[in-house]
């Protein structure tokens, strides 16, 4: 009983909102029962075939060649929830309706042809006849406003939500009182917040029902707290009406003030995620080259080709996956992580044993002979697999984004971030509580003492070696979900990760984080001021200089053991 | 080391460089049909070659004598080449696309409306003469003031000399820059006046290049071989001990820096006006790196073994390209693992090599400690 | 003190990531006095060396050369002044000759342009030839000094030191590696130098030290521990504690 009671209600809202319309709301209410009676049979289903005809006044407004009239005809149109209608509007918006040159006739001629709108019954008209029913942004509108009419309070809760949001986004008067409406049926925190942020939208809205200043100061304080760009739009319209009571207008300056300095600092924030989020790349592609550079001292030239090796890895095991285990394809890089760690360690124990070991105390030659080996790596990935990018996908968990306040946060890079950020802790547990860690570092501090303790140094080499080029992996994991995954693809970060490890510090886990989080959040901040490419020149060009200035980095280790 | 065989020889090889390269200029000029022709192509690919010999022998002068592992020479290669290229552009005149007889039809694309200020006098041949020094020389001199100064070596200078060249390239293929952007400045018609295209401008050019590396080599060993070359020997092998006997290493390498800096320049020039074009392709890092394979070749501080080393590597590089094109790379990386870790001495040092064979002992691993450590 | 010191440290101090290397270091040499320097590995010799010749800046103190300031110079600044330094470590141009490596020690040219166009004058020849004597390496002087032995090559530096010129030689562990003979020569060769400039020898064989005859300086974690004729400086029971251990 209840519900048709606000069936009732949200047609006659529907009708009266419209505002002008051409047709008399007798006509209207009388059309509405039927509409009704088959909501209440088959709520869920919107399409049963009852033949209800149509009251010809209400469809005729769209054979108008006035932009109001077929404006106020879909209003009208809106609120029958027949096929007809439904089929109707969406042609209209799709530009597949056509009327009579006589004012009356409509048909729809899409693929299956020509069609009456009123009876369904397939029509041959005469083409010079009929035109296409022209729509402009009035139109559109309105179509708009129906269709979030319609979704706004019979829709699921999503849709439901997601209409109030449009709403607030495009505030429109006249659909105040459906919004009231549908703030009494709501039974939902997060779609109560919405339709008040909308109707506070509406009420100061150009063409809203005058309210008292209180409503309105209410009003001002609600876009206020909500902040946002379209707010700020909502209440820079309201404070330039000169109509408006002054007391409020003067509310909606300081609110905007507000609300451009939440903004100011939400962009930084923003900003401050997209450097952090670049430092964390850089940071893992880079801690790879802190263990076999920073530790053992050996430029590894190839060390990008690892990571183009892990990325490749990912794309193996997601193969895999999917043809062994689809269901499973959601932890494809939980798989994909240790893979890639195992790769690259393996692969890592192989070039030190076959190449790097001749070459200790040898680091030029080192560097030389790595970058032979990078350029191997790559033409055999390149054979194998050819020269394009291979698509690697990103698990449903991992794409999409959230707001926090007013920044966007990105799954992927939040989860670069923390794995960047675990993958450090590791290294570091790795690096200080573990026998291989220790002896790694007596390894690096007095290699013939540690030989002299019964330490296997040439073990700990090629264990550090595996570690480094492990870790190379993990990153590539990381990048194959941002980048495109190609043969050329360690070459990209080659010149960034060893400018980070010298910027940081050789020898320094902490030196290199700072490092990566200054070059990230460095080339963040230029990149607006300067364009991507000037942004990165720039910085490339001061840490340079950095360089140049301190050879040891930010972080130096200082002592008598050292000479540069 | 110094006194191997392809320092001796300098002179001799030096010349063997001209005669090679007058016989096929005088080649090329003889019709089609005689048995002796040598086709423009070939010119073309040995004028290539003896640009790139020019920057091997720079790379030599720093890694070989002043033991400076440069992996950004390619810049300033480059950076000459774009200085001639400009003069080369500006002779263009009213026969580019657009028929603009001040701007560069790059220019006249991107609708500017004057020549930036740094294009000035760029018509004149003089002017691309002294750019072609000057504007490298400026470069490796403020880079090398601060790295030596700070007394960056070893592997961060490598590092650092990577970053320039790769920041040099973003900037390069940049439109806003003015020098062309991704496209580089190619479609040269003339140089003083005789047609680029022409077989015996082409001729010409290849003995003049060749007669600047026989002069660039000469010039070279005599830097290296007085007292100033045992010198800078000294400070390769043993720096810190130069400093206590009251030398300023970091002016010695300096001055070989800059030197060789100005050295690739001319090569990247002659390399433009033999293969014109010049796009930032030619500043990439791998570029780099690819030269120093050539010393590495044909023996690290020999001279000669750069040319050579230069000569031969990128002779391979022409065949393999052509008849598998995928091999190339798999080519060029052997050869720089294979090279270092058996040829440590070049196809300079081979013979040497091979007679000390017997006495070698396999590398100890050494520390790098300060050398008055206790 | 009677007259001004020709080197003089202060209060000297320097520390590495906490570790006092030297700590408040003071000593002071007359013009013409041979000191040697003995003293536990870790008691700070070589790091006082390395702030003598400007490799090492201290945090406190003052050194000076002649009542010059030495810490405000760089390495080739001070040897320019007259301190000629000999690594523990022998330190030699290896690729270069014997005679070539004595060039280039000579007192005289420094600017890289200077040498491009230098040619070696009669005066040179007859220095090479004099340290090539002074040193026993006349026979070997065009070998590339790589192929010298141990002791040949110390020697070779003490005559690169020599061609210097310098007021003050500082000759860290001279003898390391040595034969007997070649230790007693090289005392006498020091002594010798001694007539005419002063020298600092830092040394851990106490043959030597005897057979050198002049004052010793011990030095403990970084600071003067005793200082006097080397009988009367073994015979301190501090100094045997150092020596000994607990």
């Amino acid at each position: 009983m209840r519900d048709i009671r606000w069936r009732l209600a949200l047609a006659t809202i529907i009708l009266t909102a419209s505002g002008y319309m051409a047709v008399s709301p007798v006509q209207a209410q009388t059309d509405t029962p039927s509409a009704i009676q088959r909501q209440a049979d088959q709520p869920a289903a919107p399409a049963p075939v009852v033949a209800v005809t149509p009251a010809p006044d209400a469809y005729s407004g769209l054979a108008s060649t006035h932009f109001d009239v077929i404006a106020a005809s879909i209003a009208q149109i809106g609120s029958q929830e027949t096929p007809q209608a439904h089929d109707t509007l969406k042609a209209l918006a799709s530009h597949h309706l056509f009327a009579g040159n006589d004012g009356h006739a409509l048909y729809i001629h899409d693929g299956d042809g020509w069609r009456d709108v009123r009876t369904g019954i397939p029509a041959s008209p005469d083409p010079n006849q009929v035109h296409p029913v022209r729509v402009n942004n009035r139109v559109r509108l309105a179509l708009a406003e129906v269709q979030a009419g319609q979704a706004l309070v019979t829709g699921t809760p999503a849709q439901r939500l997601a209409a109030a949001s449009r709403l607030a986004e495009h505030p429109d008067p006249a659909l105040l009182l459906l919004v009231d409406h549908a703030l009494d049926t709501s039974h939902d925190a997060a779609l109560d917040a919405t339709l008040k942020r909308a109707k506070a939208a509406i009420i100061l809205s150009p063409g809203a029902p005058v309210s008292n200043p209180a409503t309105l100061l209410a009003a001002v304080a609600s876009l206020r707290a909500q902040g946002g760009l379209t707010s700020r739009a909502v209440l820079a319209g309201f404070a330039g009406n000169e109509t408006a009571p002054t007391q409020a207008r003067d509310a909606a300056r300081h609110a905007m003030a507000s609300i451009d300095r939440r903004e100011k600092i939400w962009a930084l924030g923003q900003q401050a995620f997209y450097g952090l989020s670049l430092g964390s790349v850089l940071l893992l592609v880079a801690m790879g080259l802190a263990i076999t550079f920073g530790v053992m001292g050996v430029i590894n030239m190839a060390h990008g080709e690892l990571v183009m090796l892990g990325a490749y890895t990912t794309y193996l095991v997601q193969k895999g996956v999917l043809a062994v285990a689809p269901g499973l394809s959601g932890f494809t890089l939980v798989l994909a992580a240790p893979a890639a760690f195992v790769v690259c360690s393996a692969i890592g124990v192989l070039i030190e044993r076959s190449l790097i070991r001749f070459l200790y105390g040898r680091p030029l030659e080192t560097l030389l002979a790595t970058w032979g080996l990078s350029l191997i790596i790559q033409q055999a990935v390149r054979s194998v697999f050819g020269s394009t990018n291979v698509a690697v996908s990103t698990p449903g968990w991992l794409s999409g984004a959230f707001q926090l306040g007013g920044m966007t946060i990105t799954m992927n890079r939040l989860a670069i971030m923390l794995f960047a950020a675990a993958v450090m802790v590791a290294l570091m547990l790795v690096l200080r509580r573990t026998a291989l860690g220790l002896e790694m570092r007596a390894v690096t501090q007095n290699r013939r003492m540690a030989t002299l303790m019964g330490i296997r140094t040439a073990r700990v080499d090629a264990l550090t070696f595996a570690l480094g080029s492990g870790v190379a992996g993990l990153a590539g994991v990381a990048v194959s979900q941002i980048d495109n995954v190609s043969p050329n693809l360690g070459q990209g970060y080659i010149i960034d990760s060893f400018l980070v490890v010298v910027f940081g510090g050789v020898g320094n886990l902490w030196g290199t984080l700072a490092a990566a989080m200054t070059l990230g959040i460095g080339g963040k901040t230029l990149e607006p001021l300067l364009g991507a490419v000037s942004g990165k020149i720039l910085l490339l060009v001061l840490v340079i200089v950095f360089i140049q200035r301190c050879p040891r980095g930010m972080f130096p280790l200082r002592g008598r053991g050292i000479e540069s | 080391m110094t006194a191997g065989f392809g320092f001796r020889n300098v002179p001799r090889i030096a010349c063997m460089v001209v005669i090679v390269a007058g016989f096929l200029s005088l080649g090329s000029l003889l019709p089609d049909s005689n048995p002796l022709s040598v086709s423009p192509f070939i010119v073309t690919l040995v004028g290539k070659y003896l640009a790139y010999a020019m920057l091997a022998v720079a790379v030599d002068l720093v890694w070989g004598f002043a033991g400076i592992l440069t992996l950004g020479h390619a810049a300033f290669f480059a950076l000459g080449g774009y200085a001639m290229g400009m003069y080369l552009t500006r002779e263009i005149g009213t026969r580019g696309v657009y028929g603009n007889p001040d701007l560069p039809d790059f220019m006249v694309f991107l609708s500017w409306k004057s020549l930036p200020w740094y294009w000035w006098g760029s018509n004149h041949i003089l002017m691309a003469i002294v750019l072609v020094f000057l504007v490298p020389g400026i470069l490796a001199g403020l880079f090398g003031w601060l790295a030596f100064r700070s007394r960056v070596s070893g592997v961060y200078l490598s590092i650092v000399t990577q970053a320039l060249t790769y920041a040099l390239m973003l900037a390069f293929f940049q439109n806003g820059l003015g020098f062309g952007g991704n496209n580089g400045l190619t479609d040269f018609k003339d140089i003083l006046g005789f047609d680029l295209h022409s077989q015996t401008t082409r001729a010409t050019m290849l003995v003049f290049s060749a007669l600047l590396l026989a002069g660039t080599m000469i010039g070279a060993r005599w830097l290296v071989s007085g007292r100033f070359g045992r010198l800078l020997i000294a400070v390769r092998d043993a720096e810190s001990r130069t400093r206590f006997l009251g030398y300023r290493p970091e002016q010695v390498k300096l001055l070989v820096w800059v030197v060789s800096a100005m050295i690739a320049a001319l090569g990247g020039a002659l390399y433009v006006i033999q293969v014109g074009i010049i796009n930032p392709g030619e500043f990439a890092p791998a570029n780099s790196i690819e030269s120093v394979i050539w010393v590495a070749v044909g023996g690290r501080g020999t001279i000669c073994g750069a040319v050579i080393g230069a000569v031969l590597v990128n002779f391979g590089k022409t065949l393999l390209t052509a008849w598998l094109p995928e091999a190339w790379l798999y080519g060029l990386g052997l050869l720089f693992i294979l090279t270092t870790l058996f040829l440590p001495e070049g196809l300079m040092g081979l013979g040497h090599q091979v007679m000390r064979r017997r006495a070698e002992v396999t590398p100890e691993v050494t520390q790098t400690e300060g050398d008055a450590e206790s | 003190m009677n007259a001004s010191p020709l080197l003089e440290l202060r209060n000297v101090s320097v520390s590495f990531d906490g570790f006092r290397a030297i700590n408040d270091l003071s000593l002071s040499l007359q013009p013409g006095e041979m000191r040697a320097i003995i003293g536990p590995n870790g008691a700070g010799k070589t790091t006082m060396m390395d702030i003598i010749t400007g490799k090492t800046r201290p945090d406190t103190g003052i050194v000076r050369f002649e009542g010059r300031d030495l810490t405000r110079l760089d390495e080739p600044a001070i040897a320019r002044l007259g301190i000629g330094r000999k690594f523990q470590k022998p330190t030699v141009f290896e690729a270069l000759s014997v005679r070539d490596n004595l060039l280039l020690s000579l007192k005289g040219l420094r600017s890289p342009f200077s040498l491009l166009f230098a040619k070696k004058t009669e005066v040179e020849t007859f220095r090479i030839r004099a340290l090539l004597e002074t040193t026993r390496l006349a026979a070997r002087a065009e070998e590339q000094a790589g192929s010298l032995s141990h002791g040949q090559k110390q020697w070779l530096e003490i005559g690169m030191l020599l061609g210097q010129e310098p007021q003050l030689l500082l000759v860290d562990e001279p003898v390391a590696g040595m034969t007997d003979a070649e230790t007693m020569a090289t005392a006498d060769l020091l002594r010798d130098i001694n007539r005419t400039r002063s020298v600092v020898v830092v040394e851990h064989d106490m043959e030597f030290v005897r057979a050198l005859n002049v004052s010793v300086t011990v030095l403990h974690e970084g600071s003067v521990l005793a200082e006097g004729p080397l009988d009367e400086v073994s015979a301190d029971p501090r100094v045997i504690d150092v020596y000994l251990g607990r």
